[in-house]
């Protein structure tokens, strides 16, 4: 069990007669960024609230720091648990230290660290105002802030970066990423995987309250077999015989007057690119273009969709 | 139970800020006073003591007026949490859901009591310093009419997070908390009325009437109030129904706390199994 601080087995939840999560099986590692992407209604919240213990699993077992998180023994695991609710709710009468001494207190933290990760994330400058006056994006950030109370070992964020400022992006994923170098679990969710970049380790795709993709995002360019495109501009006065040369077994398309562009899978681009190079055509550009992340999360619904 | 504490802490604070402590203890203060100052002056002609009727005038004003405060403070604080949002960080945190319940609770208690104690202090302050001595026995009265009053505005705060617990929207829990306050301030009392002169004795013996009392907690009230002070309830209207009531102040004082209890462990017991 050493290192593994979230565990799903075969969980469920369902709402009356429509199920929210079905069957999800998860296992998340200490020092783990993980992405949690899908639609909204795929069932990303309602699995980050089981972890949080706010709703009970239909089915299944959860498993947070080695308890369940549903239990009342499990009261005071939650204070090395973190979390951002996709939707930012701060009492706006209270300012932003009071706010943040309020939450220090309940998870048992010195109130006098609140100063150093207002600092952190940006905020501490408005430290003394009332919440009522921030804006979207200082509100995002003291709501991070209290997620980071007491050096949490599992930080649960429910869509932090949607609607975000670049900026505030930046500061947030070094925040993520420091904090998974010490050694902490963080789990984003998103609806997008492009949002995520290459901030995460992992991706677990979510369709419809299934988990239908699991693994590192090399792993899932991997396995969606998505097509590599490669687009060769040759010199004008040698289009002619480039199809000839460079075409063995490959299907090159004339795209436009001196523009030549090859479909293939993943495994084929090597041999591709070795063949153009070892023509000794005059190729003024040649253009690669790997599926983006768009299109990897994309097969992964559909094929989910197909089924 | 820490975290209640800080949860009351944040529930007191929260009070000052949106001015419901100052509200609530500057109205009770202006009608204790009102009624110190008026009540005193017919007071003479049926020979009661200025206290004595004072104690009988903020009884009778605190029956409507403390379970309404009451309720005000409290129907929000479950489903009002839920509808904003806040709730579900609150209990992402080490906080067990009855600390939640309970430290709102002792928050609100607190506020009321605040109210209470300054308003009705206030006008009984008036009183001694205007008049002669009262009898040590009124003032007996008037400590068991703030203590009671106080206990009465808990129990219609724990019957507000009672509606607040059992239904989604806040507006749905405001309509409830107005149809309790209807039901035990108003309703109540006429239909046992209406009861008694319908049925002339047959059925309504002095027993039943006693279960019927203390099932309304502002009769556990009146009862506390009125009945347990022999000068008092000769001028309260209720010197007929005192003679034939057997229960003693502390017994009285165990029903209201019955009303706290019941309904504080049933708000726990319904927000304890809703999921966020």
């Amino acid at each position: 069990m050493s290192g593994i601080t979230v565990c799903l087995r075969e969980v469920s939840k369902s709402y009356g007669s429509l199920a929210a999560v079905k069957g999800v099986s998860l296992e998340l590692r200490e020092g783990e960024r993980v992405a949690l992407v899908g639609h909204n209604g795929a069932g990303k919240s309602t699995l980050i609230k089981m972890m949080l213990g706010l709703i009970g699993a239909s089915a299944g077992t959860v498993s947070v720091l080695g308890k369940d998180p549903s239990r009342r023994a499990a009261v005071e695991t939650r204070s090395k648990v973190g979390y951002l609710p996709e939707h930012v709710a701060l009492q706006p009468s209270m300012t932003g230290e009071e706010l943040m001494a309020f939450y220090a207190r309940l998870k048992h933290q010195p109130v006098s660290a609140n100063q150093e990760i207002l600092k952190r994330t940006g905020i501490a400058y408005a430290a003394h105002r009332r919440i009522a006056t921030y804006s979207k994006g200082m509100r995002q950030r003291l709501a991070l802030a209290q997620a980071l109370i007491g050096n949490p070992r599992v930080l649960l964020l429910d869509e932090p970066t949607t609607g975000l400022d670049p900026a505030l992006r930046q500061t947030f994923y070094t925040i993520v990423q420091e904090l998974s170098v010490n050694g902490a679990t963080v789990l984003l969710s998103s609806h997008a995987l492009t949002e995520l970049e290459t901030q995460t380790d992992r991706v677990v795709v979510m369709n419809q309250g299934r988990k239908v993709a699991d693994g590192t995002l090399a792993e899932l360019r991997q396995q969606a077999q998505q097509p590599v495109r490669i687009k060769v501009t040759v010199d004008s006065d040698q289009v002619t015989f480039f199809p000839r040369i460079a075409g063995a077994g490959l299907e090159w398309r004339r795209v436009s007057e001196r523009t030549f562009e090859l479909c293939c899978r993943e495994n084929e681009k090597i041999t591709a690119l070795k063949q153009v190079a070892g023509t000794s055509l005059p190729v003024s550009d040649i253009e690669i273009i790997d599926p983006t992340l768009d299109d990897i999360y994309a097969h992964f619904l559909y094929r989910e969709a197909a089924e | 139970m820490r975290a209640a504490a800080i949860i009351a802490g944040k529930e007191i604070r929260d009070g000052l800020r949106n001015r419901w402590v100052i509200a609530t203890t500057l109205l009770m203060t202006a009608l204790a006073l009102t009624l110190t100052l008026l009540g005193s002056a017919p007071a003479g002609t049926v020979g009661a003591s200025p206290l004595e009727a004072t104690v009988v005038g903020l009884s009778s004003l605190t029956i409507f007026l403390v379970p309404l405060i009451a309720l005000l403070i409290s129907y929000d604080a479950i489903s009002g949490e839920f509808e904003r949002g806040t709730m579900a960080l609150l209990l992402s945190y080490p906080v067990s859901r009855s600390a939640v319940v309970a430290g709102k609770f002792l928050g609100a208690t607190a506020i009321l009591a605040v109210a209470t104690v300054a308003g009705y202090g206030a006008g009984g302050a008036a009183l001694a310093l205007g008049t002669e001595a009262a009898e040590p026995e009124a003032w007996g009265a008037f400590v068991v009419m703030i203590l009671s009053s106080i206990g009465l505005g808990m129990v219609f705060i724990a019957l507000g997070y009672v509606a607040s617990a059992s239904v989604r929207d806040p507006r749905t829990a405001g309509g409830i908390a107005i149809g309790i306050w209807l039901l035990f301030a108003l309703i109540y009392d006429m239909a046992l009325l209406g009861l008694l002169a319908a049925d002339q004795g047959k059925v309504m013996t002095s027993e039943v009437l006693n279960v019927l009392l203390i099932a309304n907690p502002t009769d556990v009230y009146r009862l506390l109030n009125f009945t347990g002070f022999s000068e008092l309830s000769q001028f309260a209207g209720m010197a007929g129904l005192a003679k034939q009531v057997y229960f003693s102040t502390p017994v009285l004082a165990a029903v209201l706390a019955a009303w706290i209890v019941i309904p504080l462990a049933w708000a726990a017991f319904l927000f304890s199994r809703r999921e966020v």
